[in-house]
């Protein structure tokens, strides 16, 4: 089993009688890229803020890396990156000033920092502008200059506070790239967005977050049957001949609870992924199989389902 | 909370505020040593024991001396170093990546002020040491060890000053979030306290004892007590003071009533203080100056460190 990075057991947050975050119970293991969603507003930020322990919750507990964020702050602050959604460098300072002054405030030496900076920098891709100043680069630069101050510290835990919004398409895919890349190498994500497409690109799980609650929270696919397949598996099939022989045969097969006939395909719901009984069936059959897919869940659509019940 | 310093400190030597605050002070120094030394002639006498002093204190007859441009200067400097310390830094979206790496949140505090300290004393000093290079080069008197020794607490009076003032725009620029309503306050201040001050002192004074020509030295005296107590609640008339009679030897009572009757009985009084006993003099207002600067710094640090990073 993979070891737990983050877990919180009802983590409140309150703000004068507003409550930002209530009873929060998050769990995330190491390697995950986990999705943090919801609309402006429904506590994500301080969700992560209270994970850093620059904010203190009102009850409840966190763990990160097995410390106490709001006890033992510099031990969680060595562990984990985090990316504020309007993030800041010192505009007079080169790129290369900047990740500098964050290697020396992590106590880095220095010759091993410049090492790591060059090559940070080329990873991000910013080895060109090392030496202008940060005011000359444009925002999405930025961006790639903030994950590179995330990995400066080589985090066991990145957060990232939106860091898409405002940026061109090349540069979202580039910064895609490069947090999945970070979670590649064994680094543990938190992504926070409202940029569906770009969660369901990425993130392995994802918690769906509304006024501090969570609506709904696990693997994409399962969500998706959840909210809109009813908790069942749906796959569409595409035969030469689809007779009515053959579907009494997928009917037949155990776990199948409905087939139904459009002109181009079948399309059957299943208990379970049934894909390669389902195959076998057809071919034992004397049928043709030309094509065959589960159906995907977009994001958006599960999104807008737990919306639209509020 | 050294990799602060240091930081603050290379952005303080590479900023042009730093550079065209210190040329404007080297020039009011400049300028305020040429005064001097035009007038040094008719205020040195046979007998004045510290003729080096007077580069720092004579003025002409319009013109103000040296003493009376850094009086002014410093309050500036330190309100310039100070008033956008913490501001800019969540302005710029600074802070919250500042602050989530493993250092302790004072040390983002104390380091830009004691930078902002270390800026301060760089400039007091070498201004100091300017003028008194130009003086000794244009009178060819060298101070003596008493005059070195008077320098060099005046030296530190005048960077405690500084950091008073600059410890009041960190507290603005914790509690407002834009530098210029945090430079306004600062100034606001600065002025009330340096110009306006006396002037209240005095209309307050003058409504609990009135005097005019005709009133008797007891009620002057008691007239002058007030509004010298009222003024004391300045760090201006502090500094005022504490600078006075350090390079003013021969000021023998920073008590208002006792200057005034001095110079109606005997005139100016001419026999120059001991070190020791000038030291002893300036004591209180080092100390008021000393515990205002803590206090603000003190206040700046407790808002700052109880502060809560909110998302907004």
């Amino acid at each position: 089993m993979a070891e737990i990075v983050v877990e919180t057991t009802n983590l409140t947050k309150k703000y004068d009688g507003f409550t930002a975050v209530d009873g929060l119970n998050l769990h995330i293991e190491e390697g995950e890229i986990f999705g943090f969603l919801g609309p402006n507003g429904a506590g994500k930020t301080t969700t992560l803020l209270m994970l850093l322990g620059l904010t203190e919750p009102t009850s409840g507990t966190a763990q990160v890396c097995g410390h106490n964020p709001t006890r033992e702050p510099l031990k969680v602050k060595r562990l984990v990156g985090y990316l504020p959604e309007k993030v800041g460098f010192y505009e007079d300072l080169t790129a290369r000033q900047n990740l500098r002054y964050t290697a020396e405030l992590n106590h880095l030496p220095g010759r091993e920092a410049e090492e790591k900076i060059t090559d940070l920098l080329t990873t991000v891709g910013l080895s060109k502008v090392a030496n202008q100043e940060v005011r000359k680069l444009s925002r999405g630069m930025k961006q790639r200059l903030g994950i590179a101050d995330i990995l400066v510290k080589e985090p066991k835990l990145a957060f990232f506070d939106e860091p898409t919004s405002g940026i061109d398409p090349e540069g979202i895919g580039d910064i895609l790239n490069i947090i999945a890349k970070m979670a590649k190498r064994g680094i543990t994500v938190i992504f926070c967005s409202h940029q569906l497409p770009q969660v369901q690109k990425i993130c392995t799980r994802v918690g769906i977050l509304a006024k501090g609650r969570f609506v709904a929270e696990g693997p994409l696919d399962r969500l998706g049957r959840q909210t809109l397949g009813g908790g069942r598996y749906r796959i569409e099939i595409q035969v030469s001949q689809p007779t009515a022989k053959l579907i009494e045969f997928i009917k037949g097969i155990k776990g199948v609870i409905d087939v139904t006939v459009s002109p181009e395909s079948l399309l059957v719901t299943c208990d379970t992924d049934l894909r390669s009984q389902i195959a076998r069936t057809i071919v034992d059959a004397g049928g043709s199989l030309l094509g065959m897919k589960i159906e995907e869940y977009s994001l958006e659509k599960i999104y807008k389902k737990y919306f639209r019940e509020d | 909370m050294y990799a602060v310093f240091r930081k603050e400190l290379a952005d303080h030597f590479n900023s042009r505020r730093f550079m065209i605050l210190f040329l404007l002070a080297l020039l009011a120094a400049v300028f305020a040593i040429y005064v001097a030394i035009q007038n040094i002639r008719s205020v040195v006498t046979a007998d004045t024991e510290f003729i080096f002093l007077k580069i720092f204190t004579t003025s002409g007859e319009t013109l103000p001396s040296f003493l009376f441009f850094i009086s002014l200067f410093i309050a500036i400097i330190g309100i310039a170093l100070g008033f956008d310390a913490i501001s800019s830094e969540r302005v710029s979206g600074n802070l919250s990546r500042l602050l989530s790496q493993p250092i302790y949140r004072d040390a983002v505090i104390n380091g830009k002020f004691l930078a902002g300290l270390t800026v301060l004393g760089i400039i007091v000093a070498s201004l100091v040491a300017i003028v008194s290079g130009l003086g000794l080069r244009t009178i060819g008197v060298p101070p003596n060890s008493e005059e070195v020794l008077r320098l060099i607490v005046f030296v530190l009076i005048s960077i405690i000053y500084g950091a008073f003032w600059m410890a009041l725009s960190v507290l603005f620029s914790v509690f407002f979030n834009r530098a210029a309503t945090s430079m306004l306050a600062s100034i606001g201040l600065w002025i009330f306290f340096a110009f306006f001050m006396s002037m209240i002192a005095g209309a307050i004074a003058n409504a609990r004892v009135p005097i005019d020509t005709n009133s008797s030295l007891e009620m002057i005296t008691q007239n002058v007590q007030i509004a010298g107590a009222i003024g004391r609640i300045s760090p201006a008339t502090l500094y005022g003071e504490a600078t006075a009679a350090l390079l003013v030897p021969e000021l023998g009572s920073l008590n208002p009533a006792m200057m005034l009757i001095s110079t109606y009985i005997a005139g100016r009084m001419l026999t120059p203080l001991p070190f020791s006993q000038s030291l002893l003099l300036v004591w209180p207002q080092l100390v008021s100056v000393v515990a205002l600067a803590a206090i603000c710094f003190a206040v700046s640090y407790i808002k700052f460190m109880r502060e809560e990073i909110r998302s907004i």
